[in-house]
């Protein structure tokens, strides 16, 4: 395992920019979590680093040592691809002993068989070792390519949205278990998501990434509780951050365009009458929807709360966020 | 009515199956006609009406591989009895075997230029389809354009200058002029063919292979070439089937050492007469190799290309 550093990393693909100077420094040990919609520049950031691209301009350093001329194999990465990439032509046993048999590696073949053994227990894919690959369902194929990376002790895990396809429990489960993985281990992650349950409770450091330039760094609490800008502040929360005009709620402060209140920046009870709209019961919360003068919001009470559509509720702000004319959070 | 494409009904199974089996009986009628006259006496192959009905005899295939002479009955009579079941056949028609026929000769040859380019097609094709499919070539539609466009005459059009350069070359009438012709002519057809086979197949699993540790040339071998299957083995049997089959160059480009089948067995025809069933016997015997190639190649023509194991 070992410590990576991206330096201005740059990469443009048929003539739009994918990554526009990304510095990220990746700390031996830590899990990062790079989130952003869709062409923010996540799976690119995962490529750059494995060695399958090669930035424009910029460096990356494993441990201290340029990487840029190297090939994936001789970077030592394990990756888990966003298409499960399992080799269609073998079984899953095989799959899994893909990475133990390359040159790189050559394991001897004991060590091989508990390995694959050991993993595939873990991922619960034991009973599937001898199928082919191709007969698996999407949620088995997630699982063995996951497992075709954790077989491996890399320099760095690389992991794109891995836990995607897979159902709810097992998602939970897994989820865990590469949280477990990584602290025994020590591994060093990069990992992709869209899922904020993943990102917030993986993660000891979360990348915001904004077409193509990292926005934000920094611990999950950090980057949920002092957004940088609007745009990160949209990133992590649910039900989604409101929002508002700075000037809905009396006290912003000079110069704020906006305002971001999540869900439990919004104090029932005393204040000002919003109408209630539409009941959400989900188990352990309620989500209300609220009109709010001319203003949709949208917040969290009691699971067991009689509040019904057409009811009035006195709501105020309780700590929010400021952002000024450019988006950037005030301080 | 319902209609289903999983479960035809009673009368689209009987319309397919009576369209299938006139293809077939078809198709399989001259293949009969080939097998069953190379067992014919040669009264029987040229008695009319056809023969349907005949005692089945060997003499084809012995004529196919002896040459003969014809004897007089005194000469037969000192000779004694005759003390092998094809010296027996041969007698019978008043000759007696002078030696052994130029047959397994040119069927060898057949052997090794018709294999030998279609192992030469595949791998130079392979690389090839691999090179214009993956990588950026400059030129590549252009180059592409004009691989196709040396087939877009028949191949034997250039017979007279390949002859000329054949014979400076000291290539006329040798196994590798011949394999080289043949790979020369094939290539074109091998190159298309694998480019879309290999484009097929998603690079998703090289970068794995790439990642799992693996260089680029391992991943070639070890990831593409076992999805390519089902191209290769297809495109082998159509250069297979285009050199085995292959007769104007050979009778133009080869004589002595290197004659292939083809040129050979119309010669036959001259041996004490019209000797259809000889002729028969050295097509029908012409006809395995291909046979037992296509059907080797069989399941992986069947198998189909795997598909499921990633993700769009």
């Amino acid at each position: 395992m070992a410590e990576v550093v991206l330096d201005t990393v740059t990469k443009t693909f048929g003539g739009r920019p994918a990554l526009d100077g990304v510095s990220l420094r990746i700390p031996n040990g830590s899990f990062v979590v790079l989130l952003g919609p869709t062409g923010a520049g996540k799976t690119t950031t995962l490529r750059m680093v494995s060695g399958l691209d090669r930035p424009d301009s910029g460096d990356i350093y494993f441990a201290g040592r340029p990487v840029r001329d190297l090939t994936p194999a001789q970077r030592n990465v394990a990756m888990v691809f966003q298409q499960y990439s399992l080799y269609p032509h073998l079984t899953v046993r095989q799959n899994l002993e893909f990475p133990l048999k390359s040159p790189l590696l050559k394991t001897p073949r004991a060590v091989i068989d508990s390995k694959v053994n050991a993993t595939a227990e873990m991922l619960q894919i034991s009973h599937k070792l001898d199928s082919k690959a191709t007969t698996l369902s999407g949620g088995e194929m997630q699982r063995v390519s996951i497992g075709r990376a954790l077989v491996r002790t890399p320099q760095i895990y690389l992991m794109d949205e891995p836990l995607s396809s897979l159902d709810a429990k097992l998602r939970a489960d897994l989820r865990i278990e590469l949280k477990n993985i990584q602290a025994h281990s020590g591994a060093t992650l990069l990992y992709v998501t869209h899922d904020q349950i993943e990102a917030m409770t993986m993660a000891t450091h979360i990348g915001v990434l904004h077409e193509g330039r990292l926005v934000q760094f920094g611990s999950p609490r950090d980057v949920y509780e002092r957004p940088v800008s609007l745009y990160a502040a949209t990133r992590l929360g649910q039900p989604r951050i409101n929002i508002l005009a700075a000037d809905t709620f009396p006290g912003a402060p000079p110069g704020a365009v906006s305002i971001g209140l999540r869900s439990e920046h919004l104090l029932h009870g005393d204040g000002q009458e919003a109408v209630v709209r539409r009941v959400e019961h989900l188990g352990d919360q309620t989500r209300l929807h609220l009109t709010f003068r001319t203003n949709d919001l949208i917040t969290v009470t009691d699971a067991h709360t009689r509040l019904k559509s057409g009811d009035i509720v006195k709501i105020q702000p309780d700590k929010p966020l400021y952002f000024g004319a450019d988006g950037m959070r005030l301080q | 009515m319902s209609y289903s494409v999983t479960d035809p009904s009673g009368r689209q199974k009987w319309i397919a199956a009576t369209l299938v089996t006139l293809y077939a009986v078809i198709t399989i009628l001259p293949l009969l006609w080939i097998i069953g006259t190379s067992f014919k006496s040669p009264s029987d192959a040229i008695a009319y009406p056809p023969k349907t009905l005949f005692t089945p005899t060997l003499e084809g295939y012995v004529n196919l591989f002896t040459t003969r002479t014809r004897a007089s009955e005194e000469e037969l009579k000192t000779l004694g009895e005759p003390t092998t079941w094809y010296d027996r056949i041969v007698r019978r028609d008043g000759f007696i075997i002078a030696g052994p026929s130029r047959f397994p000769e040119r069927f060898t040859n057949s052997i090794i230029i018709g294999f030998g380019s279609t192992v030469l097609c595949i791998v130079l094709g392979t690389a090839a389809a691999y090179a214009f499919s993956r990588f950026k070539v400059p030129l590549k539609d252009d180059l592409l354009f004009f691989i196709l466009s040396t087939r877009m005459m028949p191949p034997v059009a250039v017979a007279i200058p390949i002859f000329l350069m054949f014979r400076q070359l000291g290539l006329n009438d040798t196994h590798a002029g011949m394999i080289l012709l043949y790979t020369a002519v094939n290539l074109s057809l091998a190159v298309w063919l694998l480019k879309g086979f290999i484009d097929e197949i998603p690079i998703e699993y090289e970068e794995a292979a790439l990642i799992d540790g693996y260089t680029r040339f391992q991943a070639f071998y070890k990831v593409v070439i076992p999805q390519a299957m089902t191209g290769i083995a297809s495109t082998a049997i159509f250069c297979l089937i285009f050199a085995w089959n292959e007769y104007a160059f050979a009778v133009l480009l080869t004589s002595g050492t290197a004659q292939t089948a083809p040129p050979f067995i119309p010669t036959i025809i001259g041996v004490g007469g019209q000797d259809w069933p000889a002729v028969a016997a050295g097509a029908t015997l012409f006809l395995v190799p291909v046979m037992i190639f296509t059907i080797v190649l069989r399941k992986h023509l069947l198998r189909g290309i795997t598909f499921g194991a990633v993700r769009k």
